[in-house]
This record gives structure tokens, sequence and C-alpha cells, in this order.
């Protein structure tokens, strides 16, 4: 039998994976017609491990998101089949009273912009003190000792005086920072964190990556960090699964993925990024644009922004298939862009 | 310039030594008055947006601008444009006193500076077609209409940005990010203009379409012979288009210098820590690279430190930083320009 309890922190040794997503269809009923939003999303993520899912913007990374969380607006959302599987438990067929207690408990989430999801009429050590007020059922005064010590885990400076000011009182980073906090606050198994620094500036990013990690180590959490970053990604994901118009494309170990992509869409991608690091002639950028999600191309969805596109690509779509140990990939031709690369790196 | 003259062995030499100036800013300011009261609207003190900014923008070249939220580089790039009037400062445009030129004189030559903005999305009025959104500066500049009509020349610049022409009818809302972008950039192209301000153009756009823009922006130039301002906040970004880059902190320059200065040895503090915090594609490199992490957050614009403005977030500062403003100057040992007393080339911010 699976663990019936919400995770109270000690909790953390379950068996199998701690999260488990399988074959899971997300669509938006739309007057436009049916978008589908996630097509077939597989993946497993367990206890101290960071996955990264990258994407472009309509690549259904965030919809993943608010699925699991099971915030997605229904309608027009709608989950069209699949399992979220949390310590062996299917999250979607769940009564929403034990999934409520789930959330933000054992499963939190970090928005992208902390001045939008933060209440801006309730100081910030009151909305900090929610979580355990609610979840806990701790009183007032114990809550806002709680909610004085999340904020100087997190390093906010002067935590007691400034505990009962207002998000618009503190600057972008720190504000993130808070968002944080909520999200620890009850030592969930389960971090997921949306596009947590793009609203940030580069060194503030650091400070708050650097913290995140080290708050994933303290807690052992599980951490899906969603982000269009390739920077990102290498600094701190083990494992990567690339998204591109509702599917997943490839999936891979972090080195594994920047040294041979066995995608032709994570090539691109790869390829067309500058880096602060060295000086390229010309970016070599992807032709084109991504296919609208209501009116998708037959056969992969990359194939009209392919270099190596085929009429086999315009009509039949590739499945994710094993590549090399761990690493999967959605190409009908990806043994061959899996050993493009090689020939480069491999004397060095 | 003298600077580029003698730039030591090793290191390219600037291919724009030679090259005109077209733009010749120097010592801009710009502060904006914070005000208390209703009636009696009393002067409670300034946002120092920029603070005595000095730099000149040569004939085909690409100056990159720098810095993080709230650094005055979207600021500058107002004043460029004259959007905003400088309260000091001078800028000299192929020679002739910006600032000076009134009326239909300042209209002519506005013409030869235009603008290119960050959000595609609001950046175009949603009610006008493509062909009016960009037909647009020939109707505010009639002298300046083309010989071949308007229609038959926004059909012209559509191509030349990479866009159907027959897409001339529709709306902003018919096209994507990237496509909208396009559109921004055929308009501030309409006028043959010499000098493009770029204010964050590809910041809004996906990973994928943004290398296309840029590749546009690089064809243009070199088709064109255009110069370009190119304000970002990404540093890859502004490496890879620019020739030389300045590094904004709070109103000021940090640093100036060729790409190669700046990125391969920062030599002022703020942009050695600016450049290691970038995290770079490559996991192999993952704790290998020197992190500076700064504390805190820029102090505010209003109430800058003494001194050096940095000093609040440098681990180098000193007493001298506190009371001595560090000038932007060439200093021992480095060829770029640093305003740090204790400015010293730093080779392995980014390796």
């Amino acid at each position: 039998m699976d663990q019936t309890q919400p995770a109270t922190g000690q909790a953390k040794n379950g068996h199998g994976p701690l999260l488990e997503v399988k074959d899971l269809q997300v669509e938006f009923r739309t007057k436009a017609g049916v978008a589908q939003a996630i097509n077939g999303l597989n993946f497993t993520l367990n206890a101290g491990e960071t996955l990264a899912i990258l994407g472009e913007s309509g690549s259904g990374k965030s919809v993943t998101a608010q699925t699991i969380m099971g915030i997605l607006d229904m309608p027009p959302g709608h989950i069209a089949g699949g399992e979220i599987r949390y310590r062996g438990e299917d999250l979607l067929t769940m009564p929403a009273e034990k999934r409520r207690k789930l959330r933000g408990a054992s499963i939190s989430m970090i928005f992208q912009d902390a001045l939008s999801s933060l209440n801006p009429v309730l100081p910030v050590g009151w909305q900090i003190a929610e979580m355990f007020r609610v979840h806990r059922g701790m009183k007032r005064k114990e809550a806002r000792q709680k909610s004085i010590e999340m904020m100087r885990r997190v390093g906010i400076p002067a935590a007691e005086e400034r505990v009962g000011d207002f998000p618009h009182q503190f600057s972008g980073g720190m504000r993130q920072r808070i968002m944080i906090a909520m999200a620890i606050a009850l030592d969930p198994d389960v971090l997921i964190a949306d596009e947590p620094t793009t609203a940030l500036d580069v060194t503030v990013q650091a400070q708050v990556m650097r913290l995140l990690k080290e708050l994933q180590v303290e807690y052992n959490m599980g951490l899906i960090l969603i982000t269009h970053d390739l920077g990102v990604v290498a600094d701190v994901a083990d494992k990567i699964a690339v998204m591109y118009a509702g599917r997943v494309m490839e999936t891979a170990d972090v080195y594994e993925i920047y040294r041979q992509p066995a995608h032709p869409y994570t090539r691109g991608l790869l390829q067309s990024i500058p880096r602060v690091d060295g000086q390229e002639d010309r970016l070599k950028a992807i032709p084109g644009l991504p296919p609208m999600l209501t009116d998708m191309p037959p056969g992969c969805p990359f194939n009209p922004r392919c270099e190596f596109a085929t009429d086999r690509c315009r009509t039949e779509r590739p499945e994710l298939r094993q590549v090399a140990s761990g690493h999967t990939s959605a190409c009908h031709y990806a043994e061959k862009i899996h050993t493009l690369e090689e020939a480069q790196n491999e004397p060095v | 310039m003298s600077l580029y003259d003698h730039s030591p062995a090793g290191r390219p030499a600037d291919p724009f030594a030679d090259a005109e100036v077209v733009l010749d800013v120097d010592g801009l300011v710009k502060h904006f008055p914070l005000t208390q009261g209703i009636i009696f609207q009393r002067k409670i003190g300034a946002v120092k947006a920029v603070d005595g900014v000095s730099f000149q923008l040569r004939k085909g070249e690409t100056l990159g601008i720098v810095g993080e939220s709230g650094c005055g580089k979207s600021t500058l790039a107002k004043l460029l444009m004259r959007l905003e009037e400088p309260d000091e400062g001078s800028i000299r445009f192929g020679g002739e006193d910006f600032l000076a030129v009134k009326g239909e004189e300042l209209r002519k030559l506005r013409r030869k500076i235009q603008v290119i903005f960050q959000d595609p999305y609001t950046s175009l009025n949603p009610r006008m077609s493509v062909g009016d959104i960009i037909g647009e500066p020939f109707r505010l500049h009639p002298d300046a209409k083309p010989a071949q009509g308007i229609r038959p020349r926004v059909k012209e610049l559509l191509d030349l940005v990479g866009l159907n022409p027959d897409h001339i009818n529709r709306y902003p809302h018919q096209f994507s990010g990237g496509q909208r972008q396009r559109i921004g950039i055929a308009r501030g192209l309409a006028l043959n203009p010499e000098v493009i301000i770029c204010d964050e153009p590809v910041s809004a756009l996906d990973v994928s379409v943004q290398a296309q823009v840029m590749n546009l922006l690089e064809d243009l130039q070199s088709e064109l012979g255009l110069s370009y301002i190119f304000i970002a906040h990404d540093l890859s970004v502004v490496r890879h288009i620019s020739d030389r880059v300045g590094v904004m902190y709070l109103g000021k320059l940090a640093e100036i210098g060729t790409e190669q200065e700046i990125y391969q040895a920062p030599a002022h503090p703020y942009t050695q820590a600016l450049l290691s915090a970038v995290p770079v594609p490559d996991p192999t490199l993952r704790g290998q690279r020197e992190q500076i992490v700064l504390k805190g957050d820029p102090p505010n614009p209003a109430n800058p430190p003494s001194g050096c403005r940095f000093r609040t977030r440098c681990w180098m500062a000193t007493d001298l930083c506190e009371t001595q403003v560090p000038e932007l100057i060439t200093r021992p040992g480095i060829t770029q320009q640093a305003a740090c007393h204790y400015a010293k080339a730093n080779e392995d911010v980014t390796a």
C-alpha cells in the first residue's frame, strides 16, 4: 500500500519514483478548435533530482506545471488522459480534498512573476504564515515566528522588521525570495519552479539560482525547473526534457544533451544562441515559426522547420524512442543526428 | 582616436578606428524630479537616470549598451532620439549640434536616427495595416516620399526584412512576435536612417526566433552601412552583435571598450561580476567557472552612494571609493576606459 498521509517532512523514503507522469494529454477547447497543449508527456522525477523542462512559448511547459500542481483553468483546459503519480498515487483520480492537502505541502510551486503572484494588500509575513495556519493549524503568533524563520532562511535581511512589509516594498529579487519562502515553508518533496529567474537581472538571477540549489540539497527536494534559458539549464539541471508544440522531443542527461543532441530541434536551439564566452561569426537560426496548436502539421510537428526533414517526416509522426542509454528522441533520424556531433567532439 | 592607436599585441586593432564619427555624445545628464504636494509641487529630489554619459558612435559600427534594469539605458535611448530633453551635455550628429535644432530642421534631422522598440506587441498600432504602419513615416515626412510611391516602397521594405510583400494589407495580430519585430525594423528603415537605436529588440522573442532577427540586423547593417546603438540586458546577445560595448551602472558608464576588451579582459569589478553571473550553456563548465555573486540589489537611483556608485556592492571598495568619484578614463595596464580606481584587467572571468 502506498502511504496515504500527506508528507510531514520525515516521510521522504517512498518506493519508486517521487513523481511520475505517464502519457499526459491536456487540451484546450477554444472557439478556434481544440488545441493540444500537451500530447503524451512522460517523465519521472526522483528526490534530490533536478529535471529541466525546456521549451519556447507555446511549447506546453507552463501547462505541464499547472497540470501537476492542479491549478489548470478548466475550462478551457481539459485533461484528456494520462496519469500523474506522486509516490505511486494518481493525483488526477484522487479526491479533491486529498489533493488539496498535498498542494503546497508536498508539491509546491514558484511562479515567474512574484509581484503578480503575491497579494499586494497583505503583508508578506502574513502570506508566508498562511501556509502554516492553513496546513498545520498553527496559531497566529507561532505562524508569524515560523515565517520570520523562513524569511531568514531565504536570505532576507532584517527579517523581523520586514515581516510586516508589503510586497511592493521589496525589490524583484527579494520578492522572488519571499515566493521561495512560501513554496518551501511546508518542506515539500516536489518543487516546481516556472521560469523563476526570467524577470530578474543577471546578478540577482545568480543569487536566486544559488539559493534554490542550496535549498534543494538541504531539503532533498525533486525540482522541476521550467525555463527557456539554455544557460540556466546547463548550470543546475540533472536531466532535461525538451518540449516543442506540446510534445517531448528529447530527454537526456544534461551532459549528454549539450554534447550530443539527438533531435534536430535541440541541435538547432543549441546552435542558435550566442554565447558570452565565445565569438561566433553568424548565428545559425532555425527558420520559420513554431506551429499553431490548433493547426498542427501532419507527421513530425517540427518538420516544416527541420533541415533534415524527408517525406517520411511529413506523413508519419515519430514516437519518442531510445537512442542511447537514458537518452530518448522523437525523431525518425535520431541516430543520425546523435552521431553528427560525435566527429567533432570525440578527438578533444 | 588615440586610445586605439597603441593597442597591445595580440589584441586585434579596432576596425572602426578611422571611421567617421556619426554620433558624438558628451556629458549627457537627465534627472527626473521627484515632487511632493499637490498644488505646490516642491522638488524633493531627483532620479538621476542618466548622469554624465559620453561616447562616440562611428559609421558602420555597433555600440552595445548593457546594464541591469534601472541603470538608465532606456532613458539614454530616449535622449538620443530627443524624445526626452537632456538637462546637460551635448549630442552632435554628423558634426551638427542635435540639441540646438528646432522645428522643421529637427524633423529633417530626426529621419537620420530611428528606433526599434522592445515589445513588438505594443509598439505597433493594432488598428493599422502593415502597409499603413510602415508607410506612416512617409506621411509624416512628405518631402521624403519615395519617387515610386509609398506602397511600392513599403513592399520593397517588407521584402528587405524578409516578410512577404503580399501581406501588406494584413494587421499586426496576424503576425507572430518575430514577424512583428521585422515590421518594426521595416518602419525604422523607411526613411533611410544612418543610426538605428535598438532598445532591447530581441528580448521579447523566443530563442529560435531571436537568432533570425539578429542575423537580419547584421545583414541590414552591412547592406545599408547603418550604425547601431544596441541596448540590451542580455550580455551574450550584446557580445554577439557589438563591435564596442559600454557597461552602464546607475546612470553612468562603468566601462567602455571593444567587444574583446570588455568580454575577455574586463577591468571594472561590476563588469567582472556581471560576466561571471551569466550562465554558459555548457554543463561541463559547471563548478569550474568562478562566480562572483554580488550582494544585494542596485541602490536607488534617486539617492546613489557617494563616490563610486558601485562601491556598496563592490568587494574591493576602499575609503577612496567612498569619497572620490572615479572617472571614466584609460588606466594603466588596460586599453579600454574604466571608471574604477582599481581597474585591473581580469582575463578569466568568463573562461
